[in-house]
């Protein structure tokens, strides 16, 4: 029998074995655990995690106890994606001497923006330069936002921080958020792809594309943060959403170069839709609104010609 | 871990901070910091999961008989799964 709506119901075809089990210390609607929970979820039990420090290691392993039911391992700030490359190739002697059995082992390495894009990126860089095979994972919320909301090179434009607050000099954050994922594309590594929790079925099917990836993959993955984008705690799952449909968080996958648009929300809203409601845009005036709309649509523009949609 | 987290002493605790039960988090109940709980109203819930597949605390489980519910020992009332829940079966309420 061919079950009508089987959409509806698919929520039962994800894995029901938790990863990231109940109480951690995540703020209330935390989009971010909510990320990682979903991905774990599709990675399965041979997984080990290497973390930077960041909201997610803070939460998850106040000493001493943990969040996690799979290995990992904290070291520094700077030095997650580093980490990754000593375990996968720790794990290959090990094995070619006898002392682990020879299996397939996902080797995750999971950073926050400021930990990827700010703090981390050299040691990114270079294993992605050594074409390790290992997942990098981004969850990014934007700013750091386990220290209070300080700016990092991810924040939006225009985006209140405690570092970049608005007032009669000053308009927010000035300057443009990092392209993290041209700059990974930019490695010729053999997947890359934007995610977010929002889409859980696109999360998963991306997390288990890049398990499969022969090489180095990275998954950017937006996360709503209620605390620091100050909105309502509800609204989480919502504002993801409206981010992809405005256009400000396409999302979209490259695998071996090639691009490719996961989902085409044409026509887009206008980003007022995204921007109402967050207490970090709510100081915008009218002219610089325009500016990241235009912005907006020239990027959309831009990542439409690469996929070759018309 | 065999006894409350608040009665280790330091040198009983393992060397290099190594870890070695997994999952221990859940020693501690969250549920403390929820000013309101989300109540399933079952004539309305089509089983779909939705509020499970969302919850970032993972305190949402599956009954017997098919029907969620919150685990209040972990509900930290974000509200996530009553904005989520599209056939409406989901209302926060104090307490």
């Amino acid at each position: 029998m061919i079950m009508p709506n089987i959409e509806l119901y698919a929520a039962n075809v994800i894995p029901k074995e938790e990863y990231a089990v109940s109480g951690h210390r995540a703020c209330q609607g935390c989009a971010e655990i909510l990320a990682v929970r979903l991905a774990l979820k599709a990675l399965g039990r041979d997984t080990i995690l290497t973390m930077a420090t960041g909201c997610m290691e803070i939460v998850s392993t106040p000493f001493p106890t943990t969040d996690w039911k799979l290995p990992w391992i904290h070291v520094a700030f700077e030095n997650a994606a580093a980490v990754a490359s000593g375990v996968d190739i720790g794990l290959k002697i090990l094995m070619k001497k006898g002392k682990v059995k020879k299996s397939d082992i996902n080797i995750v390495a999971i950073g926050g923006d400021g930990g990827t894009s700010d703090i981390g990126l050299q040691s990114l860089s270079g294993a992605f330069e050594r074409y390790h095979k290992f997942i990098y994972i981004c969850v990014d919320n934007e700013a750091y936002m386990n220290t209070g909301v300080q700016r990092s090179s991810s924040t939006p434009f225009g985006a209140m921080t405690t570092t970049s607050p608005p007032g009669k000099l000053s308009m927010g954050q000035p300057t443009w958020k990092k392209n993290m994922v041209k700059i990974a594309v930019a490695h010729n590594i053999p997947y890359v792809a934007t995610a977010c929790p929002s889409y859980p079925f696109d999360l998963i099917e991306k997390v288990k594309k890049a398990k499969m990836a022969d090489g180095p993959a990275y998954l950017h993955i937006l996360s709503v943060c209620p605390t620091g984008w100050r909105t309502a705690s509800d609204l989480s799952i919502r504002y993801g959403r409206l981010a992809v449909e405005s256009g400000v968080f396409p999302l979209y996958e490259v695998e071996n170069g090639t691009y490719r648009l996961s989902l085409n929300p044409e026509p887009l809203r206008p980003v007022t839709d995204y921007f109402k409601g967050q207490g970090r845009f709510r100081h915008l005036t009218d002219e610089y609104i325009d500016k990241i709309q235009k912005r907006t649509i020239k990027e959309w523009e831009d990542l439409k010609t690469l996929c070759g949609v018309k | 871990m065999a006894k409350p987290m608040e009665q280790y002493k330091w040198h009983e605790l393992n060397a290099g901070c190594v870890i070695d039960e997994p999952g221990s988090a859940s020693e501690y109940k969250t549920g403390s910091w929820r000013v309101q709980k989300p109540v399933w109203d079952d004539s309305k819930c089509i089983k779909c999961g939705v509020c499970w597949m969302f919850c970032p605390d993972a305190a949402i489980y599956q009954k017997k008989d098919g029907y969620f519910e919150a685990n209040l020992d972990y509900c930290k009332g974000c509200g996530i799964c009553a904005r989520e829940c599209w056939p409406c079966a989901i209302t926060m309420v104090e307490g």
